[in-house]
């Protein structure tokens, strides 16, 4: 299925990229995808995620379609 | 209800003063009007600031903005809030955020715009990233309670 994977701060600067579509297996969380994505680079900082603009936990399944982001606990204010 | 990103400065005084007029009326029944400006500081954990960069989620900001100010209405009973938050590229004095509410009474004005904002910094997808003369640095969140709020 297909997925659309966006990174911000300091995850997009370690990616080396903002938004990336991918292929991945049916029933895939999105835990699963990230340690996938970062397999090469043992990241080891806090990671907050969401799909579709929503918070979810790493143990989310993914489905056909869905955006999700990976991104460092939130600065503003 | 207001929510705005903006990319270039804005003057907060001017936007409260229109939202009150424009958008609630000048209601005679407001009593308070609460509001909490965040700036620029020249400094962070003892290093000096000479600019910030502000990235955001776009849509998810705005979304889990309108759920913070709609929460914030239902529970304290305000009349209205609003939100401006600024992007991209600030300097130190330099407005980021105003949160404005208004309602009948003080205590629920002030516990709006504090809750707003409390929860503002623990959910809305923004990031700063500071720059000095020692180049740029992403700024790490202050505690981690911060990340458990997000989270739930």
């Amino acid at each position: 299925m297909n997925i659309c994977v966006r990174y911000f701060a300091s995850i997009k600067d370690d990616m080396g990229t903002g938004i990336a579509n991918i292929q991945v297996d049916d029933d895939i969380t999105v835990g699963n995808l990230f340690e996938k994505l970062t397999a090469n680079m043992s990241y080891d900082g806090t990671v907050l995620m969401a799909v579709n603009h929503v918070y979810v936990d790493s143990s989310y399944k993914l489905r056909d379609g869905d955006e999700v982001a990976y991104f460092p606990p939130v600065t503003g204010g | 209800m207001k929510i705005k990103i903006l990319n270039e400065k804005f003057d907060p005084w001017q936007e409260i003063v229109e939202f009150k007029r424009n958008e609630l009326q000048n209601n005679p029944s407001i009593g308070a009007s609460s509001v909490f400006l965040g700036t620029v500081r020249d400094f962070n954990d003892e290093e000096k600031v000479e600019s910030l960069f502000l990235e955001h989620y776009p849509d998810m900001t705005e979304k889990y903005l309108s759920k913070i100010v709609d929460e914030a209405i239902k529970k304290h009973k305000i009349f209205d809030g609003l939100v401006i938050h600024r992007v991209g590229e600030l300097k130190p004095t330099d407005p980021i955020v105003v949160v404005a509410t208004w309602s009948e009474h003080r205590e629920s004005a002030f516990d709006a715009t504090r809750d707003i904002m409390e929860s503002l910094k623990s959910e809305a997808p923004f990031w700063k990233k500071e720059g000095n003369q020692k180049g740029f640095r992403w700024v790490q969140v202050a505690n981690e309670a911060a990340v458990d709020n997000a989270e739930t």
